[in-house]
């Protein structure tokens, strides 16, 4: 056993790892990303086979496969990726598994980095699986491996739901740097078991409904759930995932109540909280996102004719969204167990501030200034900036629309490039700019897609238009990379999650393929080019495409760099056109942060007096 | 007991090796730990924190408000925005060198950190206010104030580990290459860090922090702390001349 001070996404590879995963694979998304990362890392004998799949839907098919041959397979990606794995796992819930098959689906509270805030212990119980939630990257580390002993107990796959708080935390976890991968039996045929017809699905979804309550039975003694604090005590704080870590920091060592802590939510571990719930008259559940326990511990109360009172999100003690916070929580207990109210808790930092005061303990403070807003922006140098720029100058004064897509490039949203007009999931850009135009055929569209989600959801609505004719203009933005999570490579890049070098997947011959007439591959850091391919594209009916090809920024040290000579004039052009987070004004005078220019010159090339110059570093 | 250490900056400032390295540290002290970084979209020149929570009943994954004992902040509105964490009586490190935002560059609202620092100053009484440009002048880049505000935190006493176990974490967890001009950062910090002790005595409180062990320093990494802080005491020499003058 080794002892290591790890991300929570690393521990739950490794946790993967420990219960011998001969599959992992995934699609990359925040907060889950790091987990096939991690496994690939330590992967050097190559026993596991690891992949960043096309997309979630593929990844869980891949994953259904390997384990009808009996692997044991682990699938990552963030809950949004569920809804695009949803059609398999849907499937597969019925079909049921062989080797076991644990799906990892990071939720988002807050939303931190996500377009929505949904709940996988809902989309558990849809799909009638179990869910584990883990609260701490120990346990984390833990879960994985239970999860899938009961994937392969029951022969269901199995869902794991960290939040960001939990993938992106650190802790000492302690792991078994020996495991090896399973041997895998190979896939028995038998059409009867893995052929998915009505038939099946009727008998199957009966069985599914007869073991749940099962599987709720033997949580109902799982070590994850347990009741901490007072015995005999008439109020009770229910908790699950982060949300338990909160209540913990605040209820540790207390006796006047109890904290139960629910990690198993679906089957719900039933016998455990009739238990806990024992002489308990109000209840106080506290968890992130959806009411889940909440409405769980309703209906139990329901079914059982018990008295106990549920507070929660659904009578205003608890916020309905956005992320926990550990005052947040303290201040829900700390009321909740009469020891302050809400208007008491407000009030003491006002007290404070005016006691500080009277004893002369601080000065008084002025006033806090505003403070600046940092809204995420484009890095210096990003390529995206210039393509996004290109299409801009070229279609000054026409009627356009710029639809966006998910990625890096969603930030070409900013001021002052202001280039996404809408944006709203993966692949969404080029159909949609499809629906705009036959609002509006007048309008000029445009549809930015990154290289990546190209891959992932982009060729369909490319298919599409084609087929139904609309006249569009797709901008793949190529950067050679998936860099909003990391930078993990793809069919395009010529490397996979083995370390071997592939034969790349050409977007253009792609494109050239679907029978595209004109596409037109530019350096977006050649102004001039780009903004003419831009017009040459805007000019033609039908589906054109543009390939603006440039490496991410983040992905090499830049040789050059940019700087400003005595010849500015100091109209600040540069920043009004093309907002670059490395130009600023500094005692009146414009200049360019050395440490983060890369030299991609675009500055220098809308500079109206050729002030900039580009020097090697 | 536990000792609360909240990072905050701006994406890109090298905020998450700092606290890697504090809780590397920790970690190899014997120390529980647990810490939290924002990752993700707020990396893009955003607001970045991270909370590094030292001892065994830290539970929750972020710091609660107003129990942080320790904040560095890597820039001096951030600083403010975080000051929510301090705990009453808390530490705070701040550089006062801004990053100004693109939207401070297109719609200028006058920011230029130093009504951050005075807000700071008029609100916090175990502040150490440092300009990392010229705290990292010699090194060759600001870029090094990450690991040099560590040496800062350590030299102040405002952090329990030993200048030793410090330095061995450093060169294990930096790239080989980086190694040296990061243990020289540190030692600026250090001698920067002992500097505004002696210029405030109410900086460290004793048995919040453990001392830091005497451990001797290599030759090399002697004179250079001795020649920081004689840099550093001189300045504030004239500083003071110019004041009676």
């Amino acid at each position: 056993m080794k002892t290591e001070y790890m991300m929570g996404n690393k521990a739950i590879a490794l946790g993967a790892i420990a219960a011998g995963v001969n599959v992992a694979c995934g699609y990359p998304g925040t907060p889950s990303s790091e987990i096939i990362d991690s496994i690939a890392k330590a992967n050097k004998d190559k026993a596991i086979h690891v992949e960043w799949s096309i997309n979630e839907k593929a990844a869980m098919e891949v994953a259904a496969g390997a384990s009808y041959a009996g692997a044991r397979c682990l699938v990552t990606m963030k809950m949004m990726g569920l809804n695009v794995a949803s059609d398999a796992l849907m499937s597969l819930a019925y079909v049921g598994v062989e080797g076991g098959v644990v799906v990892v689906s990071a939720d988002d509270p807050g939303p931190i980095s996500s377009q929505t805030e949904q709940d996988t212990r809902l989309f558990a119980k849809y799909c009638r699986i179990p869910v584990f939630d883990p609260s701490s990257v120990e346990e984390a580390y833990r879960m994985v491996q239970d999860a899938f002993e009961y994937s392969e107990k029951y022969k269901t796959p199995v869902l794991l739901r960290p939040t960001t708080r939990i993938d992106h935390a650190y802790a000492s976890v302690t792991y078994d740097e020996t495991a090896k991968p399973k041997d895998v039996p190979g896939f028995v045929k038998n059409s009867k078991r893995f052929v998915i017809f009505p038939g099946l699905s009727r008998a199957n979804h009966a069985m599914i409904e007869k073991r749940n309550p099962e599987i709720g039975e033997e949580f109902s003694d799982y070590a994850f759930n347990r009741v901490y604090g007072g015995k005999d005590v008439k109020k009770a704080v229910v908790a699950g995932g982060t949300g338990f870590a909160y209540a913990m920091e605040y209820m540790q060592g207390r006796e006047d109540a109890k904290l139960i802590h629910v990690a198993t939510p679906h089957p719900l571990p039933e016998r455990f909280l009739l238990n806990a719930l024992e002489g308990v008259e109000e209840v106080l559940v506290v968890e992130e996102l959806f009411p889940y326990l909440e409405e769980e511990l309703l209906m139990l109360a329901g079914k059982h004719k018990l008295s106990y009172k549920v507070l929660g999100k659904h009578t205003g003690n608890s916020p309905l969204s956005g992320e926990d916070t550990a005052e947040g929580v303290a201040e829900e207990i700390g009321v909740f167990l009469g020891e302050f109210t809400h208007e008491e808790e407000r009030m003491k930092s006002t007290v404070e501030q005016i006691k500080d005061k009277l004893s002369g303990e601080v000065k008084t403070p002025p006033l806090a200034p505003a403070l600046p807003v940092r809204p995420p922006v484009l890095c210096a140098g990003c390529p995206h900036r210039a393509s996004f720029y290109a299409v801009k100058k070229a279609m000054k004064g026409r009627k356009a629309n710029f639809s966006g897509d998910i990625g890096c490039y969603t930030l070409g949203n900013a001021m002052p490039l202001d280039m996404v007009d809408t944006c709203l999931c993966m692949g969404a850009g080029i159909t949609m700019a499809q629906g705009l135009h036959w609002t509006d055929p007048d309008t000029v569209n445009f549809a930015f897609i990154g290289d990546s989600t190209f891959f992932a959801s982009g060729m369909t609505g490319i298919a599409n238009a084609v087929y139904n004719e609309a006249d569009l203009t797709v901008c793949i933005l190529d950067n050679s990379t998936t860099a909003m999570t990391g930078h993990q490579p793809h069919p395009g890049t010529g490397r996979n999650m083995m370390g071997d070098v592939v034969a790349k997947i050409s977007i253009e011959g792609i494109l050239k393929g679907m029978g595209l007439k004109k596409v037109i591959t530019v350096n977006p850091l050649n102004l001039e080019e780009a903004v003419e391919a831009v017009r040459e594209c805007a000019e033609e009916k039908g589906v054109k495409a543009i390939l603006f090809a440039s490496p991410c920024v983040a992905l090499f040290k830049p040789e050059q760099k940019c700087t400003v000579t005595d010849r500015c004039i100091g109209c600040k052009n540069c920043i009004r056109e093309i907002g670059c987070p490395a130009i600023s004004v500094k005692e009146d005078k414009i200049t360019i942060d050395a440490l983060s220019c890369t030299g991609c010159n675009l500055c220098a090339q809308v500079c109206p007096v050729g002030a900039i110059e580009k020097e090697v570093r | 007991m536990s000792y609360n250490i909240l990072l905050c900056g701006v994406g890109g400032q090298g905020t998450v090796l700092a606290s890697k390295l504090l809780a590397a540290t920790a970690c190899k002290t014997g120390i529980t730990v647990h810490s939290a970084e924002t990752i993700g979209m707020a990396q893009r020149g955003g607001p970045v924190t991270s909370h590094v929570r030292l001892g065994e009943d830290a539970y929750a994954p972020l710091i609660p408000k107003k129990k942080a004992d320790l904040i560095i902040a890597f820039e001096p509105a951030e600083a403010v925005r975080n000051l929510g964490y301090l705990k009453k009586g808390g530490a705070v490190i701040v550089n006062s060198s801004p990053i100004k935002p693109v939207t401070e560059s297109l719609h200028p609202a006058g920011y230029d950190g130093s009504e951050m620092t005075k807000y700071l100053e008029g609100f916090v009484k175990r502040l150490v206010v440092v300009d990392a440009d010229d705290l990292c002048k010699d090194l060759g880049s600001a870029k090094f104030f990450n690991v040099a505000v560590l040496g800062l935190a350590l030299g102040a006493g405002l952090l329990s580990f030993t200048k030793e176990d410090m330095l061995s974490t450093i060169e294990t967890t930096v790239k080989e290459a980086f190694a040296e001009i990061n243990k020289k950062a540190f030692i600026t910090g250090l001698a920067a860090g002992e500097a505004a002790r002696q210029a405030n005595p109410e900086l460290a409180v004793p048995g919040e922090a453990r001392e830091m062990s005497k451990r001797n320093l290599t030759d090399e990494e002697e004179k250079h702390f001795l020649a920081v802080k004689e840099e550093i005491e001189e300045k504030r020499r004239k500083a003071a001349e110019g004041v009676k003058s």
